[in-house]
């Protein structure tokens, strides 16, 4: 087994572990993650049922498309900049400062620890969806084959992207201000507040060159079926070239960003 | 001659540290003109450590102890000066150096809060890549020394302070490192578990050979376990040397114990040095160390001296006159 396997098997199962120590927590984070696409779902239902389809969309195509971003939104969402800057002034990060191996691994295990046993909240959630929405969906062999990973690389730009931005903590101890910013500009444009095909042409131009889409709403209309395979392969490229951005970005500042910890000096 | 496990030439760390005044307009000026200081926490610190060697690193609240052992570990970037550990420089933080080093810190935790001591001795050993049989035998020693058995299934919350330490120390032992930065390992801990780490940590140098650089409020720390002592004040070190010759070099006085017995019991000794305590007829005396001897001679001609015994001050005594008067010159 390589070191790398090794690692991670180990850094999971103790994650795993973890977190079911925070059991009661997750179940009442993850009801907080299931009840938003449920309004945001009730919301376009009845503007839908009352003024006819909108942008082509109606009732159960909504359905379908909130239902489905909740999954990707679980499955893409990481809390990194939400501890990022506790770890830095507790003095926790020193710890994993003094590791041979870099903290963005137990990141990712604890990320997946999470997700793993939040389906227990998440299927039923997503069956009692089902059957209150009535839900259209159109599925299609190939449409499913690119979600997959259309959805790895959604979560690759989502974590790797926090990831980058959670580092501003090593030069400002005031990081929830300014993460409040990049939760609104991300909630609305990565299509968790309305599909993009609701957006004015202006939004969704933008949006369709910047990462947030990426991160939900792109696999989520992989998943419906909903885009032409110029659009996806489009749409691909720019899921990597996030990424390559971000782990770029993380690989050349990390060295930096630490040094500034001598400041913080925790 | 093996190569030092830990040289420092000329090491320094400057803090620069965000000033105002107090008030309004402060604050307003502070706005378009932000003023900072510089803080030198460690000036031109230079020592070694022996592989194999333990050394107490002494020295009062911000004196420099923890920045430079920060530095050593490689948390901290000096700002200007050399730190070699084990032929690394800390500052890179490469793999085979972090794998080398342990740093405890008797005022943090990283053991994991909710889950068993076990879990968080499992994780370690992922990041570290141990194989299972020397692993199992490695846990097996530390539970043996440390008396870990009944902690090992514990969530780290149930344990008390020095259950805790224990732990502390044995994760940070499980990788074998070859160099261990502890600094205040006994802080808050009762005697008897304070006793329990220090042999331990004696134990753990004589079978590994590992090298220790040890920072302690604990005199007695500082006596059981390292024969040599560096003296850190203001980021400035004041002393590097034997235990023994800090006392003989710093100390100008000797203390002279003295029972009168019954008959002399209230005599007046004051003529002889500085009395310090009396007990009855148990008198503790104060006297310059170049007089000790004729002091001596001449209270057991001119009084009934049932016993009389002479002695240094407690390496505490000296550190506490060394760093109050601030009488000396770094060497």
């Amino acid at each position: 087994m390589t070191r790398l396997a090794r690692l991670y098997g180990g850094l999971f199962r103790i994650a795993f572990l973890e977190q079911i120590q925070y059991r009661a927590s997750n179940v009442i984070w993850m009801i907080g993650m299931v009840l938003e696409p449920i309004v945001f779902l009730v919301v376009w239902t009845s503007v839908a049922e009352s003024r006819g389809d909108v942008a082509g969309l109606g009732p159960r195509d909504f359905a379908a498309y909130y239902i489905v971003v909740l999954v990707v939104n679980h499955l893409t969402f990481s809390w990194i900049m939400h501890v990022f800057q506790y770890r830095i002034q507790q003095g926790s990060l020193s710890f994993e400062l003094l590791r041979p191996v870099h903290p963005i691994h137990n990141d990712l295990c604890a990320n997946f620890a999470y997700k793993i046993q939040m389906l227990v909240i998440l299927t039923p959630a997503i069956v009692l969806m089902i059957i209150g929405f009535d839900p259209r969906f159109d599925l299609q062999l190939g449409s499913l084959l690119a979600f997959v990973p259309a959805l790895i690389l959604g979560f690759a730009v989502r974590f790797l992207f926090e990831w980058t931005l959670a580092l501003a903590a090593f030069w400002t101890t005031r990081t929830m201000a300014m993460n409040q910013i990049y939760f609104a500009v991300m909630t609305f444009l990565s299509g968790r507040i309305a599909p993009l095909a609701v957006f004015p042409d202006l939004l969704r131009d933008a949006a369709a060159v910047l990462p947030f889409y990426y991160m939900v709403a792109f696999p989520v209309e992989v998943f419906l079926g909903q885009l032409a395979p110029a659009e996806m392969l489009r749409g691909f490229g720019f899921q990597v070239f996030w990424v390559g951005v971000a782990a770029a970005t993380i690989a050349s500042a990390w060295r930096f960003s630490a040094r500034r910890f001598t400041a913080v000096g925790a | 001659m093996s190569p030092p496990a830990v040289r420092l030439r000329g090491l320094t760390k400057i803090y620069r540290v965000p000033v105002r005044g107090a008030g309004v307009r402060e604050a307003l000026r502070s706005l378009v003109r932000r003023e900072t200081r510089e803080v030198p926490a460690v000036r031109g610190v230079d020592f070694e450590v022996a592989p194999g060697e333990i050394v107490g690193f002494l020295g009062p609240n911000g004196a420099g102890k923890t920045t430079t052992l920060k530095m050593l570990a490689g948390l901290l970037h000096p700002t200007s000066g050399e730190a070699h550990v084990l032929g690394f420089v800390p500052a890179q933080r490469e793999r085979a150096f972090l794998e080398q080093i342990t740093l405890v810190m008797g005022q943090r935790n990283q053991l994991a809060w909710d889950i068993p001591v076990l879990d968080s001795f499992d994780r370690n050993r992922a990041i570290y890549g141990l194989e299972a049989s020397d692993y199992r035998r490695t846990i097996d020693e530390l539970t043996e020394l440390l008396e870990l058995g009944e902690l090992l299934p514990k969530p780290v919350r149930n344990l008390s302070l020095g259950e805790r330490m224990k732990c502390e120390v044995a994760l940070s032992l499980l990788h074998h490192p070859k160099v261990l930065f502890l600094d205040e390992p006994t802080i808050g801990l009762d005697v008897t578990m304070q006793r329990r780490i220090r042999t331990f940590v004696r134990e753990h140098n004589r079978r590994t050979g590992a090298a220790v650089l040890l920072t302690s409020h604990y005199m007695a720390d500082v006596e059981a376990l390292c024969p040599r002592v560096i003296l850190i004040h203001h980021g400035e070190i004041l002393f590097d040397g034997a235990r023994t010759a800090l006392v003989d070099r710093f100390s100008s006085e000797k203390t002279l114990v003295v029972d009168l017995g019954v008959a002399d019991a209230t005599a007046d000794l004051s003529r002889y040095g500085t009395v310090v305590a009396r007990d009855g007829a148990r008198v503790t005396l104060r006297v310059a160390k170049a007089e000790t001897p004729a002091v001596t001679g001449q209270l057991l001609a001119n009084h009934p001296v049932q016993d009389l015994t002479v002695e240094d001050p407690s390496i505490e005594d000296v550190i506490d006159e060394v760093f109050r008067e601030q009488r000396l010159a770094p060497e």
